[in-house]
This record gives structure tokens, sequence and C-alpha cells, in this order.
């Protein structure tokens, strides 16, 4: 009966699952990276590897590089372990099998092209609306005034739309994925140390706090750090979006705002961090070795850095320009970046901080659980 | 001129340059193999035995000299030399903040080694780790390192080193470590050792190599042609028992079978050798090797029940699994009718205990040869799960005699510049019998001797020459 059902699994894993599968059984016989993160501590609670298991490690896994410049058994190895490329591979799967609408995942393995027209769509977009609303996209200067470009209420609709859609499909997807982990309830410790986990980006420490590997065996924080004014960045640039929203509906106070109002101030420092966090992770991505890298999934990643570096470029310049006679170009520039990012975040590279997440609140669970694994020696 | 050339790249070697480069001489490292393959067995190793008279970061409670002395003394059965052995102890008790600051990170034992936790320091990361710390650290230091650099012979003059070769390139310095490693992956060396048993059988053809490929012992044997004088015997290693299916070379820790002790080991004729409850694993793996090396074939079976899964390392390759234990006689192609009556001969001598795995507990035989004296439970729960053994060579113990300084003897009087660090002098410690993390504390603690000691005797040649 045993036999059967993992006669089943088996048969249920993919070329990449199956592979991923392979590697962990080299890895739960040696278990020297113990250490390094939480995907080795969570493999040695298994002795076998289905498809929900593998999904769950290979997104707890946060590619730091460790377990392979460590690894007795990587290549030229016969053995040809390669942990974070398989996790990699895996990653790739789970976004797309996990898409929602399902049809849409196979957006992931054209993301490169998925972006780009995404891109060129949404400028083209606002280019024209632009033109067709002012007349000429360089004209006199409107006093900063969007409005005149797109009205209010357009741009409260699209956007709105865009990011509430972004929101449901990534969270019908990560609640299916959620599903197949069976993680079981959510204590508040638990909780608590998932979120500090993924806000901290604690295993991209290397275990010992002195960071993660990029071009060689040699560790680093530049990784982190740079994740850090991304995602902060980000943050910030949509805590200025929230607060702006507020001074319209609830202070009527209509944009633009002056330079120290708050919105301004949160955005200019977002931007300023998404512009220096994105071109330092896009200048580590090209250095990486690309023995821990998956170079099928490049063009994903470093379109999402790209998206998220021109959001905030367009974003600034915007801000320099607005009372300019280039307002409107700049604005419709902006906007096209931005429609881009929010329609691409549910089928992109973005997807990764929500599966990753749940994959830390899962082990933070289960870290808390006896193990159905009782090593004699222990 | 170079002062001190060190040759080798794993363990030693690299200890033996950091410290020479840390006392001010000016340091090559040659290491035979290629890049990707450096380090020599260091990047299968995962810890470190350490002296400690109280709690120390990653080590638990107390481990003083006398009782690693003692344990010392009891796996080498008396086959060791004090003086050296205790300076290998005490300096394990000083190394780690040493190799810290070369930034080697430790971590609190891995899952399924607590047993250690009291007197192993393990590498976050195992061996690999270290040895891509050492090396980064000596680059940044300035020590010259080259890859696939193999040296066959040394210029000696008088017992003094002058020269290294490699093939026609001739590389002097005033003083050299040697730290090249045993001679495990010499294969034929290891069939000329241990010659041809009883049955006829040259037991060595069926040995695996645990370890590197590149340890072939070129200059080991280099050394003893040339009159270096020896210790321990060539069919001395550290040998342990491991998954028959490994590859025959870097097959690593993963090729264990961890379960020996919750079952029965049958040879070939289906018939129980030794008694496999003895003590510990972790206290008994080390003798499996030979044993298993003595029986027919040098093949054994390790034979578990359905109780024993999930309580013991997973092992890197599936078990033969079987239903019955007749059907796993025959998937292991073992002679059925000795084996069943093997097993029934067991299970009928084990007699009701209070089975407990973390002590030596009381479930022992009674009345079968030989017998199991703990953790001896029936073997009648299916499925079972059969793997076969091979003795695997991690390394050998032939080696060069050294002294207090690590300095290389030629008839009984040591070098004044050829010293000796790692495995192609921890013979002069480990005359037979291992025990875990005691081979990277006679590397690291004779490494570091060699290498001050050769840049000692270098910068004082220096300082005559310019006087």
């Amino acid at each position: 009966m045993q036999r059967l059902e993992a006669l089943i699994r088996e048969a249920s894993l993919g070329a990449d699952e199956g592979e991923a599968a392979r590697q962990l059984q080299i890895c739960n016989a040696c278990r020297y990276c113990e250490g390094f993160c939480a995907v080795f501590p969570a493999m040695t609670r298994r002795l076998e590897f289905g498809h929900a298991d593998i999904h769950y490690l290979a997104n707890l896994c946060h590619n730091c590089g460790a377990c392979l410049h460590a690894c007795q058994y990587a290549p030229p190895h016969e053995f040809a372990v390669s942990l974070p490329r398989a996790m990699a591979r895996v990653r790739g799967k789970t976004y797309a099998d996990y898409a929602w609408p399902r049809a849409f995942g196979a957006l992931y393995q054209r993301n490169g092209m998925t972006i780009a027209l995404a891109l060129a769509a949404c400028l083209a977009g606002f280019l024209a609306l632009a033109a067709s609303s002012t007349g000429q996209l360089v004209g006199r200067p409107l006093g900063g005034d969007f409005y005149a470009v797109f009205p209010h209420g357009l741009l409260a609709a699209t956007f709105g739309i865009a990011f509430g859609f972004a929101c449901v499909a990534l969270g019908l997807g990560v609640t299916r994925f959620w599903r197949d982990l069976a993680p079981g309830r959510a204590s508040a410790p638990a909780a608590r140390e998932a979120a500090a986990s993924a806000l901290d980006l604690r295993y991209l420490g290397g275990g010992h706090g002195q960071g993660c590997n990029d071009e060689d065996d040699a560790f680093t924080l530049r990784r982190r750090r740079f994740h850090h004014l991304t995602f902060y960045g980000f943050m910030l640039c949509f805590a200025a979006t929230c607060v702006a929203t507020l001074y319209h509906y609830l202070l009527d106070e209509r944009a633009p705002y002056p330079l120290l109002s708050a919105p301004v101030l949160l955005g200019t420092l977002g931007g300023i961090g998404l512009l220096a966090g994105p071109a330092g992770l896009l200048w580590l991505h090209l250095r990486r070795d690309p023995a821990h890298r998956e170079a099928s999934q490049d063009a994903m990643d470093r379109g999402f850095i790209a998206l998220l570096f021109f959001a905030s470029a367009t974003g600034l310049a915007l801000l320099a320009w607005r009372d300019s006679g280039a307002m409107p170009l700049w604005l419709a520039i902006h906007l096209g970046v931005v429609m881009a990012l929010f329609l691409t975040l549910p089928y992109g590279k973005f997807a990764h901080g929500v599966f990753r997440s749940a994959a830390l609140l899962k082990w933070a669970i289960e870290k808390r659980l006896p193990s159905h694994v009782r090593l004699s020696e222990d | 001129m170079l002062d001190v050339l060190v040759i080798g790249g794993g363990n030693a070697a690299l200890c033996a340059a950091l410290a020479a480069r840390e006392a001010g001489a000016s340091v090559m490292l040659l290491e035979s193999a290629p890049k990707p393959w450096r380090g020599g067995n260091s990047p299968h190793t995962r810890n470190i035995r350490c002296m400690h008279d109280g709690p120390q970061d990653v080590l638990v409670d107390a481990y003083p000299e006398e009782e690693y002395w003692q344990d010392l003394l009891k796996v080498t059965a008396g086959r060791t030399n004090q003086t050296l052995a205790r300076i290998a102890i005490r300096a394990s008790s000083t190394c780690r903040d040493w190799m810290r600051r070369h930034g080697v990170h430790f971590q609190p034992p891995l899952s399924g080694a607590l047993h250690v936790a009291r007197t192993n320091a393990f590498f976050l990361g195992g061996g690999k780790a270290l040895v891509n710390a050492y090396y980064r650290s000596a680059a940044a230091l300035g020590v010259a390192i080259r890859y696939d650099a193999p040296v066959d012979a040394l210029e000696l003059a008088d017992g003094r080193f002058v020269a290294a070769r490699i093939g026609a390139e001739r590389i002097g310095a005033r003083a050299c470590v040697l730290a090249a490693g045993g001679f495990e992956s010499n294969r034929e060396w290891l069939d000329e050792a241990w010659g041809a048993n009883e049955r006829g059988e040259r037991p060595a053809q069926n040995f695996l190599v645990r370890g590197t490929r590149f340890n072939t012992g070129v200059l080991l044997r280099f050394m003893l042609e040339a009159g270096a004088d020896r210790v321990s015997d060539p069919t001395q290693a550290h040998m342990v028992a491991i998954d028959a299916r490994a590859p025959l070379y870097d097959g690593g820790i993963c090729t264990r079978i961890d379960c020996v002790s919750l079952g029965v080991v049958v040879n070939r004729e289906g018939e129980r050798f030794y008694d496999e409850g003895e003590d510990f694993w972790p206290k008994r793996y080390a003798i499996w090797g030979r044993l298993v090396a003595a029986q027919p074939g040098q093949i054994a079976y390790s034979i578990i029940d359905a109780k024993a899964v999930g309580r013991f390392m997973p092992p890197v390759f599936a078990g033969t699994r079987a239903d019955s234990l007749a059907e796993l006689a025959r998937a292991l192609r073992l002679p059925e009718d000795a084996f069943l009556a093997t097993l029934a001969r067991y299970n009928a001598a084990c007699r009701a205990g209070s089975f407990d795995h973390t002590a030596l507990d009381d479930c022992a035989t009674d009345g079968v040869v030989p017998a199991k004296t703990h953790w001896a439970r029936t073997i009648d729960t299916p499925p079972y799960f059969g793997y076969a053994l091979r003795p695997g060579v991690t390394f050998t113990y032939l080696g060069l005699k050294v002294n207090e300084r690590a300095a290389v003897h030629f008839g009984g009087v040591p070098s004044a510049n050829l010293f000796a660090a790692g495995e192609m002098m921890a013979g002069n410690i480990l005359g037979q019998g291992y025990t875990a993390g005691v081979g990277m504390a006679i590397g690291t603690g004779f490494g570091r001797i060699a290498g001050s000691g050769a840049a000692a005797v270098a910068l004082e040649g220096e300082l005559r020459a310019t006087a």
C-alpha cells in the first residue's frame, strides 16, 4: 500500500520535481548544510519527498547559493547536486502551476515576452490617452495638474481594478498552494517568526549572518541589502499612494502635493530605494555564479527588476518635471510602466514573495510540531 | 627565494600555509587536483574533536585532555605515540579561535549527531565550506596557490629539502611542508598491501574509496624510498562499512549505512559474524570496514525490519525491500536456507527487554553466537530491508615518522627543514582504529606546527643569508 502511494506520487512528479527529489535524497543522507537556512532542517523532518514537500522546500529556498559552494557532491561530482538550481526550476513550476486563472500560468514560461508586451501595450495606451485628452504630449505647463491629463476617476478605476485583480489572482494561487502544504494552524509566535524572517531576509544571512554567495564562495550582505532597499522602497511608494488617497478622499486635498508633503516625501524616499535596490540587484544578478542560477529564468528575474527600476525612475522624472510642459509625457510613461508592473504582478517574479512567505509560515508552524522522524541517535 | 613550500591542498596543508604566512614567510601552496576537486579529503569532513575543560560556544560540558587521550588509546589499542597525541589534543583546545579568524564557522551538532555534541565541533556547511574559507584567507594573505600541480619528486640533500619537482619544473624553497595525503586512492598500492587472503581472494579489489581520487601517495612513496622513517603499516586505515553501490571515489558521508545496530548483519553465506549491538554505532562504525573486509567476497548485508524505519539516518540509496525474509534472501542473492536459519536462531535468542536506542539497553540475545548485546529485537515485521555493505577506505595510516615539531626523520635524525602534516603523518598517532573528528584535530594541530616551524627555519636561513 505504502509502495503504491509512493509510486503514484513519484509518477505525479514532473521532471523538475523528480530531479529535486533525487538531490534531496542525497542531501538528507549528508546534512552538512543544516546550519545555512530553513530548507535543510525542514528536509530532515522527511524521509521521502512528494509533490507538496518539494514545492514547499523549493519556495523556502532563498537561492542564497551557500549549499552549492559547500557541497561535496556538486558537479563535477557524479551525483551532480546543485540544489539552488533544482529549487529554482521547481519554483518556476510552482508559480505556473498555482497561477490563477490556470491558463495564465503559461505567461511564466515566456516571462520576458510577457513583461515586454505588457509594457508596450500600457505605454501605448497611456500615451495615446494623454495625447487625445491634451491634444499634445509636450505643451504649455499645466502646473502639475495630473488630472488635467487623466481624470482622477479614470486613474482610480483602472489602477484599482488592476491592483485588485493582482491581489485576487495571487491570493487564490497562494491559497491553493497553502492547502496543498497542509500546514495546520498558525500560532501567533509562528506568524511573528515567519514575518520577521521575511521582513529581515534572515535566510540571506548564511546562518552566520555574513550573507550569501554572489559570484564565488565568499559571503556578502550585498544581496540582502539591495533587496531591502528594493522591498522597503516599494513599500514606501505604496505608502505614498495610500496617504495620497487619504488626502484626496478624507481631506479633499488634490494632487499635486507640495514637495515637503507626506506623499511626496514618502514617494521620493521610496523612489530612491527603488532605484538603488533594483540597480544593485541587477548588477549582482549579472555577476552571479551561473551555477546557482537557472538561466531560463533570467528574463523573469531581470524583467521584474527592470520594471521596478523604471517605475521608480519615471516617477522621479515626473516629480522633477511636473511643472514643465513635458509633464503629460512623463505622466503617461510613468503610468504606463506602473500599469505594466501591476498587470504582471501575478505572472512574474513578484510571486516569489507571496509563495516564499507562505513557505516561511509553514516552516514556522512545522518546526513547533514534533517530528515524525525519530533518529535513534538523537 | 621562496621561504615555505607547502605540498598538498587539504586542511593540514592550508593550516600550514596560513601559519607560515602569519609568521611572515613567503608561501606557495601546490594542490595536485584541479580547483573544483581541491582540498583532498577535507571537503568530506564535518567536525573536529576538541578538548575543552568547560562549555565553549557549540561544545557542551567538558572533554578534558585525559579523557580524550584515553579515547585515543582505546581506539588505537595502544598503537599511538603519547607525546604527539597529547600535542594534537592540546592544540585542539585552542585552535578554534584561529580557525574562526580564517573564516571557519561552527555550528551545534547536526541532526543525528547529538552524541558528539560534547566532543566535536561541527563546521557550518561542512568541510568544503572550511576549505573554501581557508583558500579565501590564504589568497587574501598573499599565499601563492597553484592547482593542477602534482609534485612527483623532491630534491633532498642529507635529509634537507632543496626543491620540489613537477615533471621538469623545479621549485626551490628554504623549507617545505608535506601534506599531500595518504595513498587511499592508489588502488594498486592497496592491492599490493593487502595481498591475498586465506581464501585466495585479493580483498582490496573490493574496497571503495570514500574520499578523494587524488590521494595516490606519490610523494609518500617517494619519501619512503628516499629513506624517510615510517610509521604504522599499509593495511591500516580509517575504514568504514559503506553502501556497496557507492561510487568508487568521493562517496563521502552520504554512503554510510547507519542501521547496523538496529538489525543484524550477515555475510555472503547468510551467517552473522559480529555483535551488531556492541556499542553505540558512532563508536563502532570505524571497525566495520575491516570486519566486512574479512568476510568472503568482502561484502555483508545489513538487515532490518519495519520497526527500524525512520530511526536511523536515511541512506542515499533505497534499500532492497521485501515482504518476507525468504523474498529478501532471494532479492539479495543470499543462500535462502542458511539466511533463514540464521534469522530464526537470532530471533529465538532475542530476550524481552525495554528497547532504548539512546542507551545501552537490556535487549540482548541469549544463546546465539555471536551474541548481540544491545538493541536486539526480533526481525519479524515486514517490510524488510537489506543494504549491501563494502569496506570504504577513508584514509590510510602508513606515514612518515615525525617528532613534536612535525619534522620528518631519516634514520632517526629529524630533518632541519622538511616537515609533514595531516594524513602523511597521522599514523604516528593513529596506528590503527579511528574516532570521529580526530583526523581534523591532527591535521589542524600539526598543520599549524609544521607551518610555523617551516617559517621559523626559513626566516632564520634568510637572516643568515643576509648577515
